[in-house]
């Protein structure tokens, strides 16, 4: 055939001009579902509860349906080669996360204590300035690659945001964390903005070192030893980490911050010795904390034996908490199926049931099937996130890509092994179903940021000028 | 830079999976012991999220549920009731919302709040249908006429006691009562008045124990009752032949290897006295003697026959008696007539009493008859159960007629019923440091029938802390109370 004797490049070249199929329809479709299924769960909660069609069904379900609308639209014109996938998954866990909301909004007992009552229909409020974000990040951020000049204004953010449940008087100490900061009635976790303005730095700051760091190094013992001086970033973020972990007394936020780090540093020098490091440190750094650092010795211990610390919490014994049992119980509860919703007793949990403990409703009343297909969602979040990073054909892109989807699995590792007792229980809060401004509105700009490297990495090159070798040239599809 | 990208993605993957493995750890392999954990507050609210089913004696509930006055917050929906409480404490248990379930209550409430996996396709039905879940209810076995006897002549003596009335030939119990008792209905909700009633219940708060089931929990020394065991062990083992045979019994009798004298209580004919002579006045040196010519090893296998060392399952759990299986000649002696440490449950006696009347067959006691669906059909029925046989037909018509002579003409006289035969034995068991405690006044017995038939066997105990301690003993303060519980049985055949 033809296409032996022509050069490779060709081709490549040829097959994008044919056009990758832009998949803006299979888009649509799939965000029919997506706010159709919380539809259903929202009727659903309203019959198990009160016997009836709850009555803000339909302005629910406009609601979902109009921003998903709108955010499909802006996709559409801004972003039309971007994967179908991602806007589809985040919108059917946000409806779902709201449905729920709406159903621990019904507790009695939540609502005694002012845990809950009024969540729900803040949270779409979240959810209409998380999608707003969303379509300004497409809109504005026409290329990715924009992103890099701003390395290392970007440290000097993340730095600052990280810093900020620090200042006096501003940082808000909640169940025992420092990460939240209070600006006029309004809790704001900067950690989850952080994430982002994180991954920018270490993307545009690896993109440039990359070499440096993987090449200049020594072999010892199979190794390779990176020399002392290139050996400076990794430790100050370690550090940064530990310094989070110490003041803002947050295991899950260091972890996060730190395995992005290693994650984006492995990729980027394609040394496992970087891993390596990195968990021996993580190791030493959480141990040597978590035996020092009383609130975060507490949660170890109550991830050790959560009965007895349910059985002190019930004793009256001040700083002990019933949640993590309550948590294990309504899991438990839930069994294979689940109770259905509306019908479980999540309400036990009392502190923070809608948001960080908010699987623990999810589990008990859509059961083993309802939890697995969520980390399966967000899986597949993950998933395309990597592909992305795969298929982005620039190095910013790809580590940006493979940053922001490494730590959005890690914080749903962390945020869910901590709540079903697999590790100790963090301050995070899970992506988009969590009841919670700044995790929704962080997040929605994530999957932008994620939607604009996608449709980047899959927008067909400009054809090329017309090469008169390749006339003649067929593809062979087999 | 792809290759390291793809390896990220597969760790990404391994999280993703290892939470799948958790959760399937956690919702899978440990979900029911996560569900069914007592201090779980789903199983709380689901004893209580409908009317509990109820529990049945002769025909007519002893319990019932009422509707909890709602703030809005209270997640338990009914409370239980219960009629004649103190009286059937001993029977049901308690189920209260605030401090859980005991006894029947706990062990049936499966059934009593329709939760039980034999309920599943009705419950389906039923949720199909829009019906509301319903509990089943537990039929027991008891007698109300012999519960009442029972506790109104327990609460008339005004001490502490208990009396088990059981049908020898089934082993169904009749009645079990137990006094000082509680009203299960005073805490059986949330409120801060159940919380002061439940307090003040507590041992540490009232010495008398309300709480305690003394017909199954608690172990008394049977004194002169167990007699009865050890004459059983001479007849099984041939020492002696007959109830009529001389026994070779020295007066004074001197314990083996000690120089200590076994006294009897009053001067009264015991020297070489027969068994039955022996039995009617209540000889110390003869049973004694008795028990140390056996051994240990015999008198243990009888006790052992008999129910001793073993927890019983009414299904309520009961304490074990105890019969020593190590000790000396002396100690043996001594446990041969009911002292050392020798203790059994009001139960255990009530059985004793039984298998000498259903003629050597022992039945193993229940107090649940039937488990019923709440369309009242029947669920599980139990059968009677053969527990052993301590001892042969013709022994145990021999000690028949001995515990017949006792009542007859002997200390248990205050039992004897016009028309009917009754067979019996008294005792005072010492106890207390250096028998400074009141005694415990004991009587165990068994009513015949014309016909040859015995309806019911009885076993009472009364410590008497305001009593005379010389007025103390089986045939006057305990026998009336059997008497009139197997009156109370006889009269109901009727």
């Amino acid at each position: 055939m033809s296409s032996t004797t022509n050069p490779s490049t060709h081709h490549t070249s040829t097959i994008g001009a044919i056009g990758a199929p832009s998949r803006r329809n299979t888009e649509l479709a799939l965000l029919v579902f997506a706010v159709a299924i919380p539809v259903f769960a929202y009727a659903n909660v309203g019959l198990a509860i009160n016997n009836q069609v709850p009555s803000g069904l339909l302005s629910y379900g406009l609601g979902l349906g109009l921003l998903a609308g709108v955010a499909h639209l802006v996709v559409r014109k801004f972003a039309p080669y971007a994967d179908p996938l991602l806007l589809p998954l985040a919108t059917l866990l946000n409806g779902l996360g709201l449905v729920v909301i709406w159903r621990l909004d019904q507790s009695k007992l939540l609502q005694s204590i002012k845990q809950a009552g009024t969540a729900a229909p803040r949270q779409l409020l979240y959810t209409a300035m998380g999608i707003a974000l969303f379509i300004v990040v497409l809109i504005f951020l026409k290329d990715h690659r924009v992103l890099q000049r701003y390395t290392y204004i970007s440290m000097v953010g993340a730095l600052f945001l990280l810093l900020l449940p620090l200042v006096p008087g501003l940082g808000a100490n909640i169940y025992g964390a420092k990460i939240w900061i209070s600006v006029a009635g309004f809790s704001i976790q900067p950690g989850e903005f952080a994430k982002i303005v994180l991954a920018i730095f270490f993307a545009g700051y690896l993109m440039v070192k990359r070499d440096a760091l993987a090449l200049a190094s020594r072999r010892f013992m199979g190794l390779y030893l990176p020399r002392g001086r290139d050996l400076g970033p990794i430790l100050v973020v370690w550090f940064i980490s530990i310094l989070i972990l110490v003041f803002e007394t947050d295991l899950g936020t260091s972890l996060l911050f730190f395995g992005m780090f290693v994650i984006m540093l492995y990729v980027a020098t394609e040394r496992t010795s970087w891993i390596v490091f990195g968990l021996l440190m993580s190791a030493a750094g959480a141990v040597g904390v978590a035996s020092f650092e009383p609130h975060v010795k507490m949660r170890v211990q109550a991830w050790l034996d959560p009965m007895k610390e349910y059985t002190l919490s019930q004793a009256g014994v001040g700083g002990h908490s019933e949640q993590s049992m309550q948590a294990l119980w309504a899991f438990g509860s839930g069994g294979t199926l689940g109770s259905g919703l509306g019908q479980g007793h999540s309400d036990l949990i009392r502190f923070a049931a809608n948001s960080d403990f908010i699987l623990a409703t999810f589990g008990e009343e859509l059961g083993l099937a309802g939890i697995m297909a969520l980390l399966l969602i967000y899986g597949l979040i993950v998933e395309r996130g990597v592909r992305t990073a795969l298929a982005a054909r620039d190095p910013f892109g790809k580590l940006l890509a493979i940053g922001l989807s490494g730590a959005f699995a890690l914080q749903v590792f962390v945020v869910s092994g901590g709540v079903m007792g697999l590790i100790p229980l963090t301050g995070m809060t899970m992506p988009f179903v969590a009841y919670g401004g700044s995790s929704v509105i962080a997040n929605w700009a994530l999957v932008g940021i994620l939607i604009r490297i996608s449709d980047t990495a899959r927008r067909p090159a400009p054809a090329p000028a017309s090469n008169p070798d390749a006339e003649m040239t067929q593809v062979v599809r087999p | 830079m792809n290759k390291p990208l793809r390896r990220i993605a597969i760790f990404c993957g391994l999280l993703v999976l290892t939470l799948l493995i958790r959760d399937n750890w956690l919702q899978y392999v440990k979900a029911d012991s996560l569900k069914n954990d007592d201090k779980n507050r789903r199983v709380t609210i689901a004893r209580y999220s409908t009317p509990r089913g109820d529990i049945i004696v002769g025909g007519n509930p002893v319990t019932g549920s009422t509707e909890t006055k709602s703030n809005g917050l209270n997640d338990l929906k009914y409370k239980r009731t219960y009629k004649n409480g103190p009286m059937w404490a001993p029977v049901t248990g308690y189920a209260s919302q605030a401090f859980g379930a005991n006894q029947l209550e706990n062990i049936e409430d499966g059934i009593l709040t329709g939760n039980d996996d034999r309920l599943f396709f009705r419950n389906t039905l039923d949720m199909i249908t829009g019906k509301p879940k319903q509990g089943g209810n537990v039929v027991t076995t008891l007698n109300a006429a012999a519960q009442k006897a029972a506790y109104n002549g327990l609460k008339n003596t005004g001490g502490k006691g208990a009396a088990v009335a059981l049908d020898p030939s089934t082993g169904k119990i009749l009645a079990l009562a137990s006094y000082p008792s509680y009203d299960p209905s005073s805490f059986a909700g949330t409120s801060n008045k159940d919380a002061e009633a439940w307090k003040k219940l507590q041992k540490n708060a009232n010495p008398a124990d309300p709480m305690l089931n003394r017909a199954l929990r608690e172990t008394y020394p049977p004194g002169s009752t167990f007699k009865v065991v050890t004459a059983a062990a001479a007849l099984e083992n041939g020492l002696y032949k007959s109830a009529d045979e001389a026994t070779d019994s020295p007066l004074p009798y001197t314990l083996p290897d000690t120089h200590t004298e076994l006294k009897n209580e009053g001067n009264i004919p015991c020297k070489n006295a027969t068994m039955r002579e022996a039995l009617r006045v209540s000889c110390n040196t003869v049973f004694g003697k008795i028990g140390a010519d056996l051994g240990k090893d015999k008198m243990l296998e009888e006790a052992k026959k008999f129910g001793f060392d073993a927890e019983q399952y009414t299904p309520v759990r009961t304490a074990a008696s105890n019969f020593p299986e190590e000790m000396n000649r002396p100690s043996t002696a001594l446990s041969s007539i009911g002292q050392f440490e020798t203790a059994a449950t009001p139960l255990q006696m009530a059985m004793v009493a039984s298998a000498v009347a259903n003629d050597g067959k022992l039945m193993k006691p229940y107090m649940v008859d039937m488990l019923q669906t709440p369309n009242l059909d029947p669920l599980e029925k139990t059968e009677p159960q053969e527990l052993g046989r301590p001892l042969s037909a013709q022994n145990a018509q021999v000690l028949q007629s001995m515990m017949e002579t006792v009542v007859k003409d002997g200390t248990g006289k205050n039992a004897q019923i016009p028309n009917v035969t009754v067979g019996g034995k008294t005792g005072t068991a010492q106890h207390g440091v250096a028998n400074s405690a009141n005694p415990y006044a004991w009587f165990i017995s068994y009513a015949k029938l014309p016909d040859g038939s015995s309806p019911v066997a009885v076993a009472v105990v009364v410590e008497d802390e305001n009593a005379n301690r010389d007025d103390i003993s089986g045939g006057g303060l305990a026998a009336p109370i059997a008497k009139s519980v197997m009156e109370a049985v006889i009269n109901s055949k009727k």
